[in-house]
């Protein structure tokens, strides 16, 4: 199996345009993935499938990310020469980071047994601008799952051959997955609650008296 | 009449009834349920129904697959938001007298899917449930036990007075309003004359 710094390699060689990038999983699993650029990502993923080192044939699992808004902050260490001494000073840096939905595949190939390879596609914010090319005609068995994110996400998918709600009805107009969702206020009392639950369940029965 | 009569004349090979007994005795042997399940509720109504705990001894083996010729909706498994007004169109179509079981934690409040965006918490909001039967899922026996409590029930029903059936009051209804698909919630999100928020008063 080839590891990402030579699938990265693969695509820009086949495809000098493309913007590949990597993103590490800084977790034991090591799962790195590849972020591609919307123009090139049906380009890219038809190569992956057809390469004949890769033969990514099968695409096992298509799924949503939300990234919301949020400041991160990552700390720095400074060396400082603080009267005289030489010290060693840490430092915290907030960076604010736009929110962003992203559609996640994880490839294998049936043919060669290797996998997954791990394909990353982001919008570039949540509300207005949240098309994606659909991958549904590279990988047919996307269609569902490309449906369910557009669905609970709201990802919509520019050349999906049936972009529809899938698990909520058609009238429905929000998207459940997304950090923001406020649920409908439908239930009295929870037998065991606890943290957001037990405010709400508090607040309700406080209401019903 | 007089119970210790009733039982003096049986003695002597004389069988007296009334015919408010004799209607609901030959109604309670024949309820028909409508076969129809949710989910894996439905896996332990269908063991219900077979050889090993028999359903057809209370004489109700005969699931139909029409609601037109069923007697009862046995609500087994986790009604969605999504499937919540085709339940509710099934119970409509159903003649009366009708019977509903809700079976399940799902059927009765949601159970382990009452936090949840798109669960029902509980069939009761949309339409009158006679017995409920707690479990995830319930036994077969659970719901025997139910089938038995709901053959009782129909016994003791008098058909004159004002205690009597809904079926036998003309004006009471028989279909109950099928909620729409909203933007947010099920429009209504539950139907207030069959449903009431439970007053909880724990932390008082």
């Amino acid at each position: 199996m080839l590891n990402v710094e030579q699938v990265k390699s693969i695509i820009t060689h086949a495809l000098p345009g493309a913007r590949v990038e990597i993103i590490t999983n800084e977790s034991p699993s090591a799962q790195h993935s590849i972020l591609v650029d919307d123009d090139h990502a049906v380009a890219v993923a038809k190569l992956l499938r057809d390469h004949p080192e890769l033969r990514l044939d099968y695409c096992s699992n298509a799924t949503g990310v939300d990234w919301p808004e949020a400041t991160i902050k990552t700390k720095v260490k400074k060396r400082l020469v603080v009267d005289g001494a030489d010290k060693e000073v840490e430092e915290t840096i907030e960076t604010l980071r736009s929110g962003y939905l992203e559609a996640v595949y994880h490839l294998y190939s049936m043919e060669k047994k290797h996998g997954p390879v791990i394909l990353r596609l982001r919008t570039e914010n949540r509300t207005d601008k949240n098309h994606l090319p659909s991958l549904t005609p590279v990988w047919r068995g996307c269609e569902f799952q490309e449906r369910e994110i557009y669905d609970l996400f709201g990802i919509v998918f520019d050349g999906h051959p049936d972009l529809r709600r899938i698990l909520m009805w058609d009238e429905f107009k929000d998207h459940p997955m997304r950090r923001d969702y406020v649920e409908p206020d439908d239930y009295e009392y929870e037998p065991t609650p606890h943290d957001d639950v037990l405010e709400k369940a508090t607040r309700r029965q406080k209401g019903a008296g | 009449m007089d119970e210790g009569l009733k039982n003096e004349l049986q003695k002597q090979g004389i069988f007296t009834t009334s015919f408010e007994e004799l209607y609901n005795w030959g109604r309670k042997n024949s309820i028909w349920p409508l076969g129809f399940g949710l989910a894996c509720c439905a896996i332990e109504m269908i063991a219900a129904s077979m050889s090993r705990w028999d359903l057809a001894r209370f004489g109700a083996e005969v699931f139909r697959p029409s609601p037109r010729q069923a007697d009862l909706m046995i609500v087994a498994g986790t009604v969605t938001k999504k499937m919540a007004p085709q339940v509710v169109r099934l119970y409509n179509q159903m003649p009366e007298p009708k019977y509903v079981i809700a079976m399940g934690a799902c059927a009765i409040s949601g159970g382990p899917f009452k936090q949840g965006y798109n669960v029902l918490k509980g069939i009761d909001r949309f339409i009158p449930v006679d017995v409920h039967i707690p479990g995830c899922p319930p036994r077969p026996e659970a719901l025997l036990h139910a089938f038995m409590t709901l053959q009782q029930k129909i016994a003791e029903q008098e058909l004159t007075g004002k205690n009597r059936p809904r079926h036998l009051v003309a004006d009471a209804p028989s279909e109950f309003p099928i909620p729409q698909f909203g933007e947010h919630d099920l429009v209504p999100a539950n139907n207030p004359s069959v449903w009431k928020p439970p007053a909880t008063s724990r932390a008082a």
